[in-house]
C-alpha cells in the first residue's frame, strides 16, 4: 500500500528543501516512511549531541526564529549539562527546535531576540556561578542587560543545600529576567544535590510548555529515534559499573592528620572509558556503625519494611544505601525542628540567622542533631525526611594512556571525633574502608572543562593542592605516553613536607627524567609563617606570565572557598604586576584565557 | 659507592665544598645530592633514613623519611654544665631520640631535619663546639681516658688531645661559610691542607690516648694509641700503637679487626710531630684504589711493621725509644663516687647504650638536665658510652646522689657486671649500615644472657659483652670476651675469647645464628666457667685457656703485662 503524503501547507524548511522532501517521500510504503522519520530523529539527535558537545555559534538571524527553544546551561560538574542536554533531545524529539548551548558560548547580544529560554544553571561555593557561565551572568544581572518584554523564561537551579547561598545564581537570574520584563513560563526550582527530586518534574513541565508553545504545527508523530545499537549495557550514573578495587594505600605518611587514600579501580569488562580531567562517581554505602548508631538513638527496628516512592526496602537498607546519613539539610532541620518542638532549632530557619544555619549545616551530621535535640521520628517519616543518596565525584588521576582498564583516584577520608563518636565522609570513608577485591558502583562523570590542550607543543601550569593535585598525575600521564612536547609546571601545597608530599616519588622521578619542568612547593604547617601555593604563585610571577604570553594552559583544581578564590587573585596582580596592566585590563585578560579554555577550573 | 667515586668526590669537592648549598636549599627532598651525602661527613653528619618505615614510605609513594646525624667533635668527651644545657635543648627542639654518648665521646643528635640542619649546626657552635671532622676520612674524635682519679694527669692528657685534635683539623673555611655564614674570600676552595692534601685520607682515622691501668679507650682499637707513661706521678711521656682497626666486611677475609703494634716510646713534646708523621705516611701510601682495604692497618701490613716506622721516624725526624713497661687491668668504667687527688669527687654513672632520653618511665634526660643546672664541674663522656659527673665539691654529692635516684640514673648501683660493660652501637633504626639490632636489643639480650649466668651461679661476673649491628664494629665488638655481630634481622655472629683488656681479639665461634642458638651455645661454656675458672680469671681467657676456643696464631700483646 502506496501512502499518501500531505506536506503541510508551510513546512519548517529551508526553501528549496520541500520538493526534496516530497520527491524522497513519494512512493514510499509505510515501514520505509516509519524508517525515514526515525532516520531523521536520530540525525536530530545526534545535532544535539554535537551542539553540546562543541559550542555552536549560530548564524547571526538565525535568532529571529520565534518558534525556537533556547536551552542555556551553566555547569561545574557536569549536572547542568546532562540535564539541558536531556531536555534538549526531549523537545527535539518532540518537535521543537532547539538550540543548546553552554553559557560562555551563548551570544549575548542575541538575548534581546529571543523568545523562549530555559535555562539550567548551578551555584558554586559562595554563591558563585560556574565557570563556564561567569560572563552570562554579569551580563544579564549588569547593567547592558537589554529590556526583554517579548522573552518567556523558566529557570532550574541546582546546588547544595549544605550552603548558605543554596541556588543563589539560578535565584537571581530568575528575579533579574523577571525585572527585565520579561515572563516567567513556570515557577522557577533549585535543585538540591538529589537533584532528580526537583529537577524531573521541572524538566518535565519545562518539555510541554515547549511542545504547547513551540510545537512545529506540522510535526504531529511522537518519533523514536533509531540509534546506533549500544553496547549490551551503558554502565551510566543510574547503572553504575561494579568495579574491582585494586588497591587501597594510604599517601600520608606518619604523623599527618590527613589520611588520604590512592585509589585504583579495574574498569575491565566494563566499556568505559575516560579523559584527563574527567571523573568518576562513586555511589557510597553509609558506614554501618552510623545506620546503627541512627537506629539505637531513635529507637527503631532496622529489618521494619518501610515502603516509600513506591519502594519497599528495610529501613537499614534505606539508611545504608538510599539515603543520605552524613550531610545534613535544611528541610530535615526544620522537620526535625517541628518534632522536637524545640524553639531554639526553629529560631535557626529564620531569614537573619542565615548564618548560624550555615554554620549548622557545615559542622553538623544529622545524627548530632538527632542526639542533641532528641524526638520522635517514625521510620517512614525518618526516610521520607532524610535526602536520597547522591554519589560522590572524584578527579580522575590516571590516564588510560598509562594505566590502560584502570582509574586512579586521590581520595581523602574524611574521619573526625566529634564528641567522642568518629565522624565520617560517606564516599570517602566507603572508599577507605574497602578491601582489594571488593567490588564498588562507579560510572564515568565527564568534564569537558578540564581538558587537555588540543595543541600538544602548549605549556601547562597546574595548581594543585592537597587532592586537588589527582587531576594532574593523570595529565602528565597522558602527555608523557603521548610525547607531548609542552612543558609542565606544577604547584603543589599541603600541610607538612615529610608526610603530606602526595605521589612525592612520582614527581621526583618525572622530574629526574625531564618529565616535569618545575615543582614548586608550598607546605604551610613546616615554617614559621603559613605558605599556600598562591605565595609560591606570586613568587614565580613573572615566570607565570611568560609562560601565560607564550601560550601555556593555565588549570586550578581542589578548594573553591579559598584556594581557588586566593589563586583567582593572584593571578590577577601578577597579569597587571607583570603585564603592565590596570585592574579592568587583567581582568579581561584572565577573563579571555578562560574564553579560550586556557584558564581552566575543577574546584570544589 | 666504589672507593674510585669517593676518592674523586673528594678530590674535586672544592675543598669539602661541593654543592651542599644547592643539595641544602633543594625543597623537592629531605635529601642530598650523593655526592653531598658524602661530602657531609666531613662536616660531622650522616643522612640516614628512618629503616622502621622506609618501605612503609615506598608504599606511600614518599621518598624514605631522611634525617641526619650530627655527631660532636669533643675531644675527650669533656663538656661543661652550660654546653649540656645547650646540648640539651638542641636534642629536645631539633632531634628526636635524645642525646646519645658514641664510644669515641663524643654526642649524638638523630633525626635532625634538612630544613634544620643549619640552625642546629649553628646551636652547637653557639655552644663553643664544633662537629668539624667528627666523620669523614679524616681524624675523628680523639678519645681520651676518662680518668676520674688522677686529676692533674688527666688534665694534661687532657689538654694535649685536645691540641692534637686542633692541630689535625682540616684548614678549609668551608664548614663555616656553610653552616656559620662566613663570608666567602679570595682563595675560599683552594685552602691549603698541608697534612691532608687534595684527597684528604683513604680512610677514617681515630686517635686515642689511654692512662693505665684502665684500657677504657680501646687503645689498641685506634689506628694511632698513646698510652700514658707515668714515673713517680708525672707523665713522663707515651707508648705509640698504630695498626688498630675494628672494620671487616662479612665473608671477606681480605678484611679483619686487627689490634695496634706499640713500637716505641716517645716524649709529651713529641705527640704532634709524631702523629702528624703517621698521618701523612697513611696519606701518601693508604690504599686509595680499594676503600675496604685502605685503613692504615693494611698499609702496615701490606708494607710491613718496620718499614712502615722508618717510614714515620724519618718523616718525624727523630726515632722512637723502646717502649716502657705498662699494665692494663681491664677496659671498663669505674662506677660510682671517688675522690679525685684534688679533694674534687667525680660520679660515673651508667648510661645503656649510651642513650639519654624521656621514655619508658625513665626520665633521663630531665634528670641531667637538673644536674647540669646546679653542677659546678665538669662532665666527662666515656668511651663506654658512661658519664663521669666530675668535679664535684664534697658538699654538693648528696643533692647529686638524689637527683640520680629520683631520675632512675643510678642503675650503676644495681646492675650486674655484665650489664655495666655492655656497649652496643646504634643500628637501626638510623644506622645505613646495619644488618641487625644493636641497641634496642641489648636491653633483652642482657635479660635473656642474666638468666644465665643466674643459672650458673655467676651474676658478678665481670664478663665483657657488646652487639654490634654489623662488621663495622663501632662498638669495638672484638674486644669483647661475648660479642654478637650482626649479620640479617635477628642474626648474629657470635665471637668469643677476647680478653677483659682490650689487648686479644675474639675469635668467630658460631656463625648467623639466632638467639635461642646463641643461649644454647653459651650454656655449656658459662657451665664449665662457673665449676673451671681459677680466681680472677676472665671468661675470655678461660674458654681460650679451656681450649673451648682455639688462640689466634699471635697474640702480640698477651705478654706485655
Amino acid at each position: 500500500m502506496n501512502a499518501v503524503v500531505n506536506l503541510p501547507v508551510s513546512p519548517p524548511l529551508p526553501e528549496g528543501k520541500a520538493p526534496l522532501l516530497a520527491q524522497l517521500t513519494e512512493g514510499l510504503d509505510a515501514a520505509s516512511l516509519w524508517w525515514l522519520s526515525g532516520y531523521a530523529a536520530g540525525l536530530a539527535g545526534r545535532t544535539a549531541v554535537v551542539l553540546a558537545d562543541q559550542i555552536v555559534h549560530p548564524v547571526a538571524g538565525a535568532s529571529a526564529d520565534v518558534a525556537r527553544l533556547s536551552i542555556v546551561y551553566g555547569s561545574q560538574t557536569g549536572n547542568s549539562k546532562r540535564l539541558a542536554e536531556r531536555l534538549a533531545e526531549q523537545s527535539q524529539a518532540a518537535g521543537v527546535t532547539v538550540r543548546l548551548v553552554r553559557a560562555d558560548a551563548y551570544p549575548l547580544r542575541e538575548l534581546i531576540d529571543e523568545r523562549h529560554l530555559q535555562i539550567i544553571i548551578s551555584t558554586q561555593g559562595d554563591g558563585d556561578p560556574p565557570d563556564d557561565a561567569r560572563g552570562f551572568v554579569e551580563f544579564l544581572l549588569g547593567k547592558r542587560a537589554p529590556r526583554l518584554p517579548a522573552l518567556k523564561f523558566s529557570v532550574l537551579g541546582l546546588g547544595d543545600s549544605s550552603y548558605p547561598k543554596f541556588c543563589e545564581i539560578g535565584r537571581r537570574l530568575d528575579a533579574r529576567l523577571e525585572e527585565l520584563g520579561a515572563t516567567r513560563w513556570q515557577a522557577r526550582a533549585d535543585a538540591d544535590l538529589d537533584l532528580e527530586t526537583i529537577a524531573d518534574p521541572w524538566l518535565e513541565q519545562a518539555l510541554s510548555l515547549a511542545r504547547e508553545s513551540l510545537k512545529a504545527s506540522t510535526s504531529k508523530a511522537t518519533v523514536t529515534a533509531l540509534r546506533p545499537v549500544p553496547p549490551a549495557t551503558v554502565y551510566t550514573r543510574e547503572h553504575p559499573f561494579a568495579a574491582e578495587l585494586l588497591a587501597n594505600q594510604r599517601i600520608t605518611g606518619r604523623g599527618s592528620y590527613k589520611d588520604v587514600r590512592h585509589i585504583e579501580l579495574s574498569l575491565e569488562g566494563s566499556g568505559l572509558n575516560y579523559e584527563p580531567g574527567d571523573a568518576l562517581g562513586v555511589w557510597p554505602v553509609n558506614p554501618p556503625q552510623l545506620v546503627a548508631e541512627m537506629l539505637g538513638t531513635l529507637g527503631l527496628d532496622g529489618e521494619a519494611i518501610v515502603t516509600h516512592g513506591g519502594q519497599s526496602l528495610a529501613l537499614a537498607h534505606w539508611l545504608g544505601s538510599k539515603r543520605e546519613l552524613t550531610r545534613l539539610t535544611r528541610p530535615f532541620i526544620a522537620s526535625h525542628a517541628t518534632r522536637a518542638q524545640d524553639a531554639e532549632l526553629d529560631r535557626l530557619l529564620a531569614p537573619d540567622q542565615a548564618q548560624a544555619l550555615a554554620r549548622l549545616l557545615s559542622d553538623t551530621q544529622p545524627i548530632e542533631l538527632l542526639q542533641r535535640t532528641p524526638a520522635a521520628w517514625s521510620a517512614e517519616a525518618l526516610v521520607a525526611a532524610l535526602r536520597p543518596l547522591t554519589p560522590r565525584l572524584y578527579s580522575i588521576a590516571s590516564s588510560q594512556k598509562s594505566v590502560g582498564a584502570e582509574a586512579h583516584l586521590t581520595v581523602a577520608h574524611v574521619e573526625y571525633e566529634d564528641q567522642g563518636a568518629l565522624r565520617w565522609g560517606a564516599a570517602s570513608h566507603y572508599l577507605a574502608t574497602q578491601d582489594e577485591g571488593a567490588k564498588l558502583p562507579i560510572y564515568i562523570e565527564r568534564n569537558e572543562r578540564f581538558r587537555l590542550p588540543k595543541d600538544s607543543s602548549r605549556d601547562l601550569i597546574m595548581i594543585g593542592p592537597g587532592t586537588g593535585v589527582a587531576p594532574y598525575r593523570g595529565f602528565l600521564q597522558d602527555r608523557i605516553a603521548t610525547g607531548a612536547s609542552g612543558r609542565h609546571w606544577l604547584l603543589f601545597g599541603n600541610p607538612h613536607f615529610r608526610s603530606d608530599f602526595l605521589y612525592q616519588l612520582e614527581w621526583q622521578r618525572a622530574l629526574k627524567q625531564g618529565q616535569l619542568n618545575r615543582l614548586d612547593l608550598a607546605f604551610s604547617r613546616d615554617g614559621a609563617s603559613k605558605t599556600y601555593v598562591q605565595h609560591r604563585l606570586h613568587e614565580r610571577g613573572r615566570e607565570v606570565y611568560e609562560w601565560l604570553e607564550n601560550g601555556a594552559h593555565l588549570y586550578v583544581c581542589g578548594d573553591a572557598t579559598r584556594m581557588a578564590r586566593d589563586v583567582h587573585a593572584t593571578l590577577l596582580s601578577i597579569i597587571a604586576a607583570h603585564g603592565g596592566k590596570d585592574e579592568d585590563a587583567a581582568t579581561d585578560y584572565l577573563s579571555e584565557l578562560q574564553r579560550q579554555g586556557r584558564y581552566a577550573r575543577d574546584v570544589y | 659507592m666504589s672507593a674510585h667515586s669517593v676518592e674523586d668526590i673528594k678530590h674535586d669537592s672544592h675543598r669539602l665544598r661541593g654543592s651542599l648549598l644547592d643539595s641544602l636549599a633543594d625543597p623537592l627532598t629531605g635529601a642530598l645530592r650523593e655526592a653531598d651525602q658524602v661530602l657531609i661527613k666531613y662536616h660531622g653528619s650522616y643522612q640516614q633514613d628512618d629503616r622502621d618505615i622506609r618501605e612503609e614510605r615506598r608504599l606511600q609513594k614518599l621518598e624514605p623519611a631522611h634525617s641526619f646525624m650530627i655527631r660532636t667533635r669533643t675531644p675527650g668527651g669533656v663538656v661543661t654544665p652550660q654546653q649540656w644545657l645547650q646540648l640539651d635543648a638542641i636534642a629536645t627542639d631539633f632531634a628526636e631520640r635524645g642525646l646519645r654518648i658514641t664510644t669515641r665521646q663524643a654526642f649524638q643528635f638523630h633525626g635532625v631535619v634538612k630544613g634544620e640542619l643549619k640552625t642546629t649546626m649553628k646551636a652547637i657552635n653557639a655552644a663553643l663546639m664544633d662537629t668539624l671532622a667528627a666523620c669523614g676520612d679524616v681524624n675523628r674524635n680523639v678519645a681520651v681516658a676518662a680518668n676520674p682519679l688522677e686529676s692533674h694527669l688527666h688534665a694534661s692528657v687532657q689538654s694535649q688531645a685536645a691540641a692534637l685534635s686542633e692541630f689535625l683539623l682540616p684548614n678549609t673555611r668551608a664548614y663555616y661559610e656553610i653552616w656559620l655564614d662566613e663570608e666567602r674570600v679570595d682563595g675560599s676552595g683552594e685552602e691549603d691542607e698541608p697534612i691532608y692534601g687534595n684527597a684528604y685520607l683513604p680512610r677514617k682515622f681515630k686517635i686515642g690516648f689511654a692512662i693505665p691501668p684502665v684500657n677504657d679507650v680501646d687503645v689498641f682499637a685506634q689506628d694511632l694509641g698513646f698510652i700514658a707513661i707515668v714515673e713517680g706521678g708525672e707523665l713522663t711521656g707515651y707508648n705509640v700503637s698504630i695498626g688498630g682497626g675494628m672494620g671487616a666486611t662479612h665473608g671477606d677475609s681480605e678484611t679483619y679487626p686487627r689490634i695496634g703494634d706499640v713500637i716505641g716510646f716517645i716524649a709529651p713534646n713529641q705527640v704532634i710531630d709524631l702523629a702528624k708523621a703517621v698521618i701523612t705516611a697513611q696519606r701518601d701510601f693508604g690504599n686509595r684504589a680499594v676503600r675496604k682495604r685502605a685503613r692504615l692497618k693494611y698499609t702496615i701490613d701490606d708494607r710491613g711493621l718496620d718499614w712502615f716506622k722508618a717510614e714515620v721516624e724519618r718523616r718525624a725526624g727523630f726515632s722512637l725509644a723502646a717502649a716502657r713497661e705498662f699494665c692494663f687491668d681491664h677496659s671498663g668504667d669505674r662506677f660510682g663516687w671517688v675522690e679525685g687527688e684534688d679533694g674534687r669527687w667525680h660520679l660515673t654513672i651508667r648510661l645503656l647504650s649510651g642513650r639519654i632520653w624521656d621514655r619508658d618511665g625513665a626520665s633521663h634526660l630531665t634528670g641531667l638536665r637538673e644536674i647540669a643546672t646546679l653542677h659546678v664541674g665538669e662532665f666527662r663522656l666515656t668511651p663506654n658510652q658512661n658519664l663521669v659527673i666530675a668535679g664535684v665539691p664534697a658538699a654538693m654529692r648528696e643533692r647529686i646522689d638524689a637527683l640520680t635516684v629520683q631520675y632512675r640514673l643510678d642503675d650503676y648501683r644495681r646492675a650486674s657486671p655484665l650489664r655495666l660493660k655492655s656497649l652496643a652501637c646504634v643500628a637501626f633504626p638510623t644506622c645505613g649500615l646495619a644488618m641487625a639490632e644493636a641497641e634496642r636489643y641489648l636491653p633483652s639480650f642482657l635479660d635473656s644472657v642474666e638468666g644465665l649466668l643466674d643459672q650458673h651461679g655467676l651474676r658478678d661476673a665481670p664478663i665483657n659483652l657488646r652487639i654490634s649491628g654489623c662488621p663495622n664494629g663501632c662498638s669495638r665488638p672484638y674486644l669483647a670476651e661475648i660479642a654478637l655481630v650482626g649479620k640479617a634481622p635477628g642474626r648474629y655472629n657470635l665471637m668469643l675469647g677476647a680478653d677483659h683488656r682490650g689487648q686479644r681479639l675474639n675469635r668467630l665461634y658460631r656463625e648467623n645464628i639466632t638467639e635461642p642458638q646463641i643461649l644454647a651455645e653459651l650454656d655449656p661454656l658459662l657451665a664449665r666457667y662457673a665449676a673451671e675458672r681459677t680466681p680472677g680469671e676472665g671468661f675470655g681467657d678461660f674458654l681460650l685457656r679451656a681450649g673451648a676456643i682455639a688462640p689466634r696464631e699471635s697474640f702480640p700483646l698477651e705478654l706485655a703485662s
